[in-house]
């Protein structure tokens, strides 16, 4: 915790300090809560069997969300990362259907990877376009390309190794997926990367003041070109993570993943306009998101529909309680105003 | 043409853009007549016209928006639980009136725009982000209130199946309804204060609020007008596609505003008109049945397809501009103003 706090301090005005930190311990206390009423409402809840669920629920999401993170730090988004995900995943079924080695196979999917995140890096940072429009562009090209990859097929004879990962606990852990265990370790390298590195300052920069960044030297194309390929390739080897979970590569993995990544970011106190926010707060927000949802679905009311509107709505009060100062400040300013005005008509009236 | 002042300029290359749509159109009308006949023989362009007038509903409300510089995606899940509302009112109040079910989608697709467009003009928060939690709500509503259920052809009346049918001297009573509202819209946005403001917003938020625009009542206004023609769309994808289960319309959002972009709209708001949009609409519309005609690729590239037009409609669009600027630029240092 000490190196979040302490780089952040380093960032930002003293205001925007405060209230990532208070941001940050209202998740930990939201973390506390929901773990605290999920197993005082089922007995299950606490149960290996159920966290190992609920980790597996969440694990894929949240390793997506952490380049998410870095590109919604630098004031950019990426909308195709399901996209990305189902042509790893597309991509894996077909050539494991061509009998082609899984070690190759590998780096196959990350070369896909590469090049998915250059175009979308190099029609943001070359062609200057927005990356809202150009990703929602590959959200549907790339979608559209996994779809012919295996058209109607169904892949799902992996071997032994790869289709237990879904099923089988980290070694002497038995709660523990091996996705959860991934993120965890990438959590910690980008927590490192983003909070006590020039690279991880830069981005702050970037996202605050696209000019003062490129004034103080910082490659600012150069960089989002990066984040953009980064957050292609991971999504396409979560692609094949995600396919060797549930043992089959199929058309229309993983449609609407972006919701529930861009949810968890935001939910972790990123700003969606850049420039603040902790990888701390991704971390807690990821599990904070998958206790909710552990909670819910053991409860007998909810199913995975509902839970699809409770997402929503996290989504969109996680942008909207940022706002609530700025709500206020404006709320009086109008009253000042009419006050103001009101006092004027008076006056005429006198005169 | 004389295009020396820089606002002639700007007009002629805006009308160019949608000459070369419909230049575009033409030559694939020709081309996939020329591979396979039957393609212009009526049962295909009725088909289009069908699929169009659908589209470009849906285009015109989200031309409205992303002229403000926002976007709605939440326009399939409205479409989608329209559909279902509407087509199931026939099943629980048997013998309704055909024009009161359309007011019941437009109704659904009222409350569900003026839900977004609280949200996103009240509180300030980007369009992005709360239509997308938008599309996810509305679609998990329309999952709980659906359940296992489904909307079946025998329970809805003939003469609302028939709808698609009836036409006027060959063209669908439907594409000329939308044709009608495309022209409505098109005046709208170009001879009313209120709609010239849309534009003045997307081109420049700051400046229109220096101006004195009231920019949150009027982007309330597009998401409203967004929410409503997607609403009625629904009672229109209801009376095609008869059977309605929870999953209608679903990603139809994507191609909306692959539609809109193609058909000549900046992605960044600002320019463009409805027109253009609902030939952006013809234009993929046409180019998925040529595809389906000619069997030059199966049809599952249809997706693909109207994705690389999404992006290559961006990338001329960006090109056009920066030329534009260069060009009004260096006029304005000729003219010496």
């Amino acid at each position: 915790m000490a190196p979040d706090s302490l780089s952040s301090t380093t960032v930002g005005p003293v205001g925007a300090v405060r209230q990532i930190v208070r941001w940050e311990s209202a998740l930990v206390v939201a973390l506390v809560v929901v773990f605290v009423i999920g197993s005082a409402s089922s007995s299950a809840f606490l149960s290996n069997y159920n966290l190992f669920t609920l980790c597996t629920n969440v694990g894929d999401l949240a390793i997506m969300a952490l380049p998410m993170t870095l590109i919604i730090l630098v004031g950019e988004i990426d909308l195709s990362v399901a996209s990305a995900l189902a042509i790893g995943s597309e991509t894996l079924g077909y050539l494991w259907l061509h009998h082609w080695p899984m070690g190759l196979i590998f780096i196959t999917v990350i070369a896909v990877g590469v090049v998915m995140g250059t175009i979308n890096g190099l029609l943001v940072t070359r062609v200057g376009l927005p990356s809202l429009a150009v990703t929602i562009g590959t959200l549907e090209f790339y979608r559209g390309i996994a779809n012919v990859i295996l058209g109607a097929n169904t892949v799902s004879n992996f071997p032994a190794p790869y289709n237990t990962l879904g099923v089988s606990a980290v070694p002497g852990l038995p709660f523990l997926s091996y996705s959860v265990a991934a993120f965890i370790v990438l959590a910690v390298i980008f927590g490192i990367v983003v909070h006590l590195t020039p690279f991880g300052r830069s981005l702050y920069a970037i996202g605050l003041s696209k000019e003062a960044a490129l004034h103080a030297g910082i490659r600012v194309q150069r960089v989002k070109l990066g984040l953009f390929i980064l957050s292609s390739v991971m999504c396409a080897i979560v692609g094949m993570l995600y396919t060797f979970e549930l043992s089959s590569a199929d058309e229309g993995i993983g449609i609407g993943f972006e919701l529930l990544v861009i949810t968890i970011v935001l939910l972790g106190g990123v700003s969606i306009f850049g420039g603040r926010g902790t990888i701390l707060g991704v971390a807690l927000a990821a599990f904070v998101y998958a206790g909710l949802q552990s909670t819910l679905l053991l409860s007998s009311a909810f199913n995975a529909n509902d839970f699809q509107v409770v997402s929503g709505g996290l989504l969109i009060l996680s942008v909207l309680i940022p706002n609530i100062r700025s709500f206020n400040q404006r709320g009086r300013e109008l009253l000042r105003r009419q006050q103001a005005r009101g006092r004027a008509a008076a006056l005429r009236r006198s005169s | 043409m004389d295009i020396e002042s820089p606002g002639r300029l700007v007009d002629f290359v805006l009308r160019a853009r949608t000459l070369g749509i419909l230049v575009v159109l033409a030559l694939l009308v020709l081309v996939t007549a020329l591979i396979q006949s039957r393609f212009v023989d009526g049962a295909d362009i009725k088909f289009i016209f069908q699929q169009t007038s659908l589209y470009a509903l849906l285009a015109v409300g989200e031309a409205m928006v992303i002229l403000t510089r926002n976007v709605d995606l939440s326009v399939g899940s409205v479409c989608g639980f329209s559909a279902y509302i509407s087509a199931h009112m026939f099943a629980t109040h048997p013998g309704i009136a055909i024009p009161l079910v359309f007011l019941v989608g437009l109704g659904v697709g009222l409350v569900c725009g003026i839900l977004t467009g609280t949200i996103v003009a009240a509180g300030r928060v980007p369009s992005l982000v709360v239509t997308l939690a938008m599309l996810y709500i509305i679609r998990g509503v329309d999952t709980i209130v659906v359940g296992p259920g489904v909307v079946l052809a025998s329970t809805e009346p003939a003469a609302f199946l028939r709808i698609p049918e009836a036409s006027v001297l060959g063209l669908p009573d439907i594409a000329l309804a939308v044709a009608a509202l495309v022209a409505v819209a098109a005046y709208y946005l170009n001879s009313f204060r209120s709609g010239r403001d849309l534009y003045a917003i997307g081109s420049d938020p700051q400046a229109a609020r220096l101006a004195g625009i009231p920019i949150a009542n009027r982007v309330f206004t597009a998401f409203v007008i967004s929410g409503a023609c997607a609403g009625v769309a629904g009672v229109v994808w209801a009376c095609e596609y008869a059977t309605i289960e929870s999953t209608a319309a679903t990603g139809i959002e994507l191609q909306v505003i692959a539609a809109v972009v193609v058909g000549g709209v900046a992605i960044f708001g600002g320019s463009g008109s409805v027109v253009g949009a609902a030939l952006g609409a013809l234009l993929l519309q046409t180019i998925n049945s040529a595809l389906n005609v000619t069997g030059v690729l199966p049809s599952t590239w249809t997706e693909a397809i109207s994705g690389f037009l999404l992006l290559a409609a961006i990338t001329l669009d960006r090109g056009i501009q920066l030329r534009l600027s260069t060009a009004l630029r260096r006029r304005r240092v000729r003219l010496g103003a």
